[in-house]
């Protein structure tokens, strides 16, 4: 599990589209694993996600190498990953209404 | 091999606790059950909104938690109270529990001929009941004895990266010298279920992924998205985003051994090893389910934090982060926040939550049960009539 370069965010697989912030981050405040920086978009808490590449609209987001959801607009880099910008792709119930 | 000192039932089963219990057959029963465990501070009571006017599969789970809470091996013995004219008749409730082996009598408060006559009756037994527990020695027994209940409850962003992993490597320890762990809350392993089901046989792959099913039928038929009740709002505050999300958080803490079994709400598993259990992530309604199910210790892990006990398990408390531990020490066991801090490594917490399990199992008080908090509440699946 990599650790950005000062500590202040967690990449859970290698490949995630996020990474997990540990302290809280400033607008303007970067993020760095290794070679690679996104700077943050906005203040993002404690425990939140910040997005480590940009993703476009309706692309599945990974944690964990795996999917957490769907992004419901396009996302840029460095910005706050949640439920502003990503929707569940299970438990939706909410859609088989438009289906029935 | 690790061993604890537990109390041998006539059953075979091995308890932790030795309580007696006084249980409503119904909820027309509580008030007089609330006034024996006042006269006799050494039971523990229950309350609850059931027993009456149910029909069918909820009628019959309703049953099954009543009758395997009451023989969970942390119980001595049993008085229930019925009413008289309950559709959860408290004479068949006292048989199906002694059926599994357990101490019981029963008292009906139309037979006693009101309430103050069956509050009289009714702390006379409690009190015979409590002297004939108190004969019961603890003995040493093996680790394979036990059942442990795994839960969260209260998660956060954190959830997925200390607390559960860290009780997963516990629940790996426990396994490996034979143990059982329940891990349960299904809709909290919506989107994590391939994992499980990809270190299960065919046949409990197969029940897995139907009771997943049934999790997203009951949001289809109701045409919800999920996310407005699960995650739950203090979830979201804490970071959670998505139900797939907080489920594969949640995964952790069954660890990675094979998944043996699948059983239903408060069905006592059948094999030992990693079992699921089908209950809601409702914190309350899941423990009671565990429990029921012969779970005698309780690993439940927070982010948020919350005091959930229950009247006759230890319930251990572990933090997924330091701010929160030390706002609510009074409430919390482990600190799982440390691995963030970099003062103690997963392992390091996963063996301090192993440690505190079989401690637990000698008696050791968590903070929920030292504070006396003792919930309960049973998983309903239908309609009252």
């Amino acid at each position: 599990m990599p650790l950005s370069n000062d500590g202040a965010a967690l990449r859970l697989k290698d490949d995630d589209d996020v990474a997990v912030v540990l302290r809280p981050l400033e607008q303007g405040d970067a993020v760095r694993f290794g070679e690679t920086a996104v700077i943050a978009a906005a203040a993002i808490p404690s425990g939140h996600k910040i997005a480590l590449r940009a993703i476009p609209s309706g692309a599945l987001i990974h944690k964990y190498g795996q999917v957490i959801g769907r992004a419901s607009t396009p996302i840029a880099s460095g910005e706050h990953v949640h439920v502003h910008n990503v929707e569940g792709t299970r438990g939706r119930g909410d859609l088989a209404e438009a289906a029935s | 091999m690790s061993t604890f000192q537990g109390y041998r039932r006539a059953n075979g089963s091995v308890g932790v606790r030795n309580h007696v219990l006084v249980l409503p057959s119904v909820m027309c029963a509580n008030n007089v059950v609330d006034r024996i465990g006042r006269a006799v501070p050494e039971v523990v009571i229950v309350n609850h909104p059931t027993g009456c006017s149910q029909v069918g599969a909820d009628f019959e789970q309703t049953k099954r938690t009543m009758a395997g809470f009451a023989a969970n091996p942390n119980v001595a013995a049993v008085l229930v109270v019925g009413l008289g004219c309950e559709t959860n008749e408290s004479k068949a409730l006292a048989t199906e529990i002694a059926a599994r082996g357990q101490r019981v009598a029963v008292i009906g408060i139309q037979d006693c001929g009101g309430s103050t006559e069956t509050i009289a009756r009714g702390i006379a037994i409690a009190r015979e009941l409590v002297r004939e527990a108190e004969q019961h020695q603890r003995e040493m027994c093996d680790l394979s004895e036990l059942i442990v209940g795994t839960e969260c409850g209260g998660s956060d962003g954190f959830s997925g990266i200390t607390a559960n992993p860290a009780l997963g490597y516990a629940a790996d320890r426990l396994v490996a010298e034979g143990g059982t762990v329940i891990l349960a809350e299904l809709p909290e392993l919506v989107g994590a279920e391939h994992l499980l089901a990809a270190r299960a046989s065919e046949p409990v792959a197969a029940k897995l992924y139907e009771l997943i099913e049934r999790v997203e039928a009951r949001a289809r038929a109701m045409h919800v998205d999920m996310r407005y009740g699960n995650p739950t709002q203090g979830n979201i505050a804490g970071g959670l985003t998505t139900i797939e999300e907080k489920s594969l958080g949640a995964a952790y803490k069954g660890g990675s051994t094979a998944l043996r079994e699948v059983v239903e709400y408060a069905e006592r598993p059948s094999e030992r090893g990693l079992v699921v259990m089908d209950t809601p992530g409702q914190d309350i309604e899941q423990l009671t389910g565990m429990i029921a199910g012969g779970a005698q210790v309780v690993v439940f892990t927070t982010g948020r934090g919350t005091p959930t006990g229950s009247p006759i398990a230890p319930v251990i408390k572990v933090a997924t982060n330091t701010t929160m531990f030390e706002r609510m020490r009074e409430n919390m066991d482990v600190n799982a926040g440390a691995i963030l801090d970099g003062s103690q490594s997963l392992e390091q917490v996963g063996d301090e939550i192993f440690s505190w399990i079989l401690d637990a199992a000698n008696g050791r008080t968590p903070a929920a049960e030292t504070l006396g908090f003792g919930d309960f509440a049973i998983n309903r699946i239908g309609p009252s009539f």
